[in-house]
């Protein structure tokens, strides 16, 4: 692949991302401009700045590299993070704009009227941004080596740097404009390349056997191994071999791998005969197995081994998460303050699910196609760069690298509009309710905050499975703010103990559930593996149990005022607003 | 190595909220009692003693400062026991037992039958307690009236298990310990109501001579254009319509603009081409909620300073732009200026009713309402111009633009 047009176009959409967030203030110098000037965001630009802001590296790199790996099971990602706006519109989005909350930590102060509770929302709020920005930096990360070779940790800290630049200058002094922008970038980005490859495939003749498993090569290919990976095969295999496998040096020797494991040294090259299945490499999640771990892991493979464990249970931990988790992040919660009032909010959502639906389309194309022309990636673990290297691979040339240029640029789009998103919200938080005393610097200070501690975090760990990171921030949301936001808002009797409680119990197990499962000792295989895996499945019903247990064992401490506070997120603000203030005024 | 890396980054991902969790539990536990006496020979037993009661009615009295509540009375009921040291203790209003702290509630009723008397009264009185549990130690009981102003409120009411002169005395002074706390609370209320009172009093002042120019400028289009002078009665009747509504406290950003939108159609009629407006605005700031009429001021002291004196053009910029959970809105002028000593006697009142009353009534409603962390910053010189940043908090509690019914001041 030709890297300066890449880099081009990666330089290009950091530019670009710049200027439209400097200059994206409605100016008027006129008096007919003004009412254009002073008008609120409609339904249809919010809904683009809530999809760009929402599609993230997860959604743009991963999912593609998931289908790659496993299939069509993997649909159940794009589906899950779809439907979880679906859950957002029926219960949450209106009540949540009327309640004229910015934050979730506003929401449970406007709610509970509790400090305490606040403070508490803040926390989880930090440390689900935190944990969300972590796999964003690695895909930064990732990208920028498979397009340049660059060192992974580069593109992380490229991205932590201008996005820091930017918010922390005031750069994003119109963010609406400038996510609703990486929303069209990134679906012309998928969108464009996907109707060339679709039409490279039909001139290919149309092959159909897309989900043959395993992953098929069509033809002799030789892959390099670039770091040392441990790869499993179910049947033996013969291959030509340069370089170290299973600790024997090759050069160019032709070897018939028995069954079983083998460890291919980094830097080997494997030719693979066409219509050999292609072994798949270890699952990086595995730190019982050293050295794979730093195999170029995928934005998935902890969350597919488990998946291929317990299929039916991770699919519904899955879902669960996914379903409930979008409510609460931090990134999306704050956009639906940009909506004018309730009714706007709701429109604004199913825009949202629209825009969303129809981008989700695009990655399992490529990973489909991946199937077929990239196999050899699920054997190096590279298989997030299956959205990167297709356009390459399939059509070549000047065009294919131009192609490849334009994906690499919506790539960028996901992670710098995803980690923007998220540090502005993220430094709001941080400036309101950590800094001690409030002042125009502690913004910035707030914004180095809340990038640094991610960086910090994905630098120093090297590759880990970054999927579960995204994974975990879901369910963790899921077990947290979505009992506190569906029982704030549909029942009356909730407390201020009791929301604390089921905050601290739900979204504190899923926390160490997936901690566990992230660095400590995890119990090989099987059923504790995927309970602590996929948390959500139990720890969202222990949540609410929680919460309305403890709320009805201290019922005398409903917030006084609740019942006005309930009537405000239900009712319309032309009702709640006019007659009744004039009622009381009279 | 790479299990390092692991291990590593599940610390990171780990130990913040951790650390979080841990900084809160430690304020939270820390808060209540920061032992002031924790060091070794820091005065006599008799002194410690002193000490530890002046602590723990330190202790209750934030509750009571809330008024007389089953809430407050809860939380404060229960420090208050500890000071008297009896076996029982509860607060009650002028009808019930609010809060029952310690053992022997079934006495409760009992207790509501005897306060009559005290209640009328507002004297203490001590007396047996008939008790049909073998095992229940409450034998007596000492109520102590709880007066403010010369109202009993409630009382406080003490049981032991025998007879105590002591704990006559000691529950008197702690009731009236209890009367001056709640005394407080009603003057912090009265304070609230006398705030809130001046907001209502401070808001909504349009100048009568922007009345007046605005109906003569009206009337000298009356006759050479009258398609103009219905366009701008239209756009005086929207102004003032806005400018007189009588509900609601706060209003949201775009509603102010659209005001100041009006406002400027009006001060264009009289000074045509002399002033040019700019406006940026980040449109995700217009729902931001901000007390009702704070800005126009702004703008009408930006239009006056900068067409003072000077007889060419006047530039005036309004911008609002989104910072994290604040809007920031800027006003500027490139007019005379002023001298920042004049400025800061005129927001001080110091300067009389002549000097701007618009810029000290617009900081002082933003002060009381977000705090005196959000005052005007204003940036300017003689001869330089001026340029007024005001902040505005996203969020704050009370503050909605649905008015009295739901919202008001912030308490406390």
């Amino acid at each position: 692949m030709n890297e300066s047009h890449a880099v081009a176009a990666v330089a290009l959409v950091v530019v670009a991302t710049a200027l439209v967030g400097a200059f994206g203030l409605r100016v008027s110098r006129t008096t007919s401009d003004f009412y254009v000037a002073s008008r609120t965001v409609g339904p249809r630009l919010n809904a683009a700045a809530i999809s760009g802001e929402y599609l993230s590296a997860a959604s743009f790199l991963g999912i593609a590299g998931l289908v790659l790996v496993q299939g069509p099971d993997m649909l159940w990602y794009p589906v899950g993070y779809t439907a979880g706006y679906l859950v957002l519109l029926l219960f949450v989005a209106a009540p949540l704009r009327r309640s004229g909350a910015y934050t979730l930590p506003d929401f449970a102060e406007a709610r509970l009227a509790s400090p305490r509770v606040r403070k508490l929302a803040s926390g989880f709020v930090v440390g689900i941004g935190w944990l969300y920005l972590i796999p964003q930096l690695q895909g930064a990360g990732l990208t920028l080596k498979v397009l340049t070779g660059a060192p992974g940790m580069l593109g992380s800290v490229i991205v932590a740097v201008v996005v820091v630049a930017n918010v922390a200058a005031g750069g994003m002094r119109s963010i609406t404009f400038v996510q609703a922008f990486q929303y069209w970038l990134k679906l012309t980005a998928l969108l464009v390349p996907a109707l060339f490859l679709v039409l490279a495939w039909q001139g290919d003749g149309a092959p159909t056997r897309v989900f043959d498993e395993p992953a098929a090569l069509r033809e002799h290919r030789t892959v390099r191994v670039q770091d040392t990976v441990e790869i499993r095969l179910t049947e033996p295999l013969t291959v030509t071999v340069h370089g170290r496998v299973d600790g024997h040096p090759y050069d160019g020797d032709r070897v018939t791998l028995p069954e079983g494991v083998h460890t291919v040294q980094g830097g080997a090259r494997l030719g693979l005969p066409a219509g050999a299945p292609v072994p798949v490499a270890q699952g990086s999640g595995d730190t019982v197995l050293p050295d794979t771990v730093l195999s170029d892991g995928a934005l998935s493979d902890g969350a597919a081994t488990a998946q291929g464990e317990r299929p039916l249970y991770a699919t519904y931990g899955l879902i669960l998460a996914t379903f409930l988790g979008t409510m609460g992040l931090p990134h999306v919660v704050v956009r639906f303050y940009t909506s004018p009032n309730g009714v706007a909010a709701r429109r604004t959502t199913v825009v949202v699910l629209g825009l969303i639906g129809a981008f989700y389309l695009l990655p399992p194309v490529y990973g489909a196609l991946a199937r077929m022309y990239a196999p050899e990636l699920v054997l190096t673990g590279n298989t997030d760069a299956a959205v990167l290297l297709l356009p390459d691979r399939m059509i070549g040339g000047v065009g294919g690298d131009l192609l490849g240029a334009l994906v690499a640029g919506g790539a960028f789009a996901a992670f710098l509009s995803t980690a923007s998103g998220l540090t502005v919200a993220l430094a709001g938080v941080i400036a309101q309710d950590a800094l001690p005393s409030r002042g125009i610097r502690h913004f910035r200070v707030g914004a180095v905050t809340a990038m640094a501690v991610p960086l910090a975090a994905s630098v120093l760990a090297g590759r880990l499975p970054i999927a579960d990171a995204v994974g975990l921030a879901f369910a963790v949301s899921a077990s947290s703010f979505c009992p506190l936001l569906v029982l704030g808002i549909w029942w009356r009797r909730l407390t201020p103990p009791g929301a604390a409680a089921g905050m601290l119990v739900g979204g504190g197990s899923a926390l160490a559930a997936v901690s566990v499962t992230l660095v400590g000792p995890r119990p090989a295989t099987g059923v504790p593996h995927a309970l602590l895996a996929w948390p959500a499945l139990w720890s969202v019903p222990l949540a609410f149990l929680t919460m309305i247990l403890v709320s009805l064992a201290t019922p005398g401490r409903i917030p006084p005022g609740t019942d006005a506070v309930l009537a405000r997120f239900h009712l319309p603000e032309e009702i709640g607003g006019g007659p009744v203030r004039k009622e009381n005024t009279a | 190595m790479s299990t390092l890396g692991a291990l590593l980054a599940g610390f990171c991902v780990a130990v913040p909220p951790l650390l979080a969790a841990g900084f809160w539990l430690g304020r939270r536990t820390a808060r209540p009692s920061p032992r002031p006496f924790h060091r070794a020979g820091l005065g006599t037993p008799v002194e410690h003693a002193t000490f530890q009661t002046l602590h723990t009615a330190s202790l209750a009295a934030p509750p009571l400062r809330a008024g007389l509540t089953e809430e407050t009375a809860r939380r404060a009921s229960r420090r208050l026991r500890s000071l008297l040291g009896t076996e029982a203790l509860c607060l009650t209003d002028l009808d019930q037992v609010l809060a029952w702290d310690g053992a022997g509630s079934h006495h409760r009723a009992e207790i509501t039958e005897r306060l009559a008397g005290p209640l009328e009264t507002g004297r203490g009185e001590a007396f047996r307690l008939r008790c049909e549990t073998p095992d229940c130690s409450l034998r007596w009981a000492v109520v102590a009236p709880l007066t403010v102003d010369d109202r009993v409120l409630g009382a406080l009411v003490a049981c032991a298990p025998g007879e105590s002169a002591v704990l006559v005395r000691a529950a008197g002074e702690v009731a009236r310990w209890v009367s001056v706390q709640l005394e407080l609370a009603d003057l912090d209320r009265s304070r609230t109501r006398l705030i809130e009172a001046e907001i209502r009093a401070l808001r909504a002042q349009i100048s009568p001579h922007f009345i007046f120019n605005s109906l003569a400028v009206i009337a000298s289009f009356v006759r050479t254009d009258p398609e103009r002078a219905r366009e701008l009665l239209l756009e005086f009747a929207d102004f003032t319509r806005y400018s007189f509504r009588r509900h609601g406290d706060f209003t949201t950003l775009a509603d102010e603009l659209h005001a100041i939108d009006h406002y400027l159609a009006l001060v264009r009629a009289r000074f045509g081409d002399r002033l040019a407006v700019t406006l940026q605005i980040a449109p995700e700031v217009l729902p931001v909620t901000l007390p009702f009429l704070c800005l126009q001021p702004l703008v009408e002291n930006a239009v006056k300073h900068g067409l003072e004196g000077r007889g060419e053009k006047c530039g005036i910029g309004i911008t609002a732009r989104d910072e994290g959970a604040e809007a920031v809105v800027v006003i500027e002028d490139d007019g005379v200026g002023m001298d920042p000593e004049l400025l800061r006697r005129i927001l001080a009142g110091e300067a009389g009713p002549t000097g701007g009353i618009g810029l000290s009534n617009v900081d002082d409603r933003l002060r009381q309402v977000y705090g005196d962390d959000y005052g005007l910053v204003i940036e300017t010189a003689p001869g330089a111009g001026m340029k007024v940043t005001v902040r505005l908090p996203k969020y704050r509690p009370g503050v909605h633009p649905a008015g009295p019914a739901t919202g008001g001041l912030r308490r406390g």
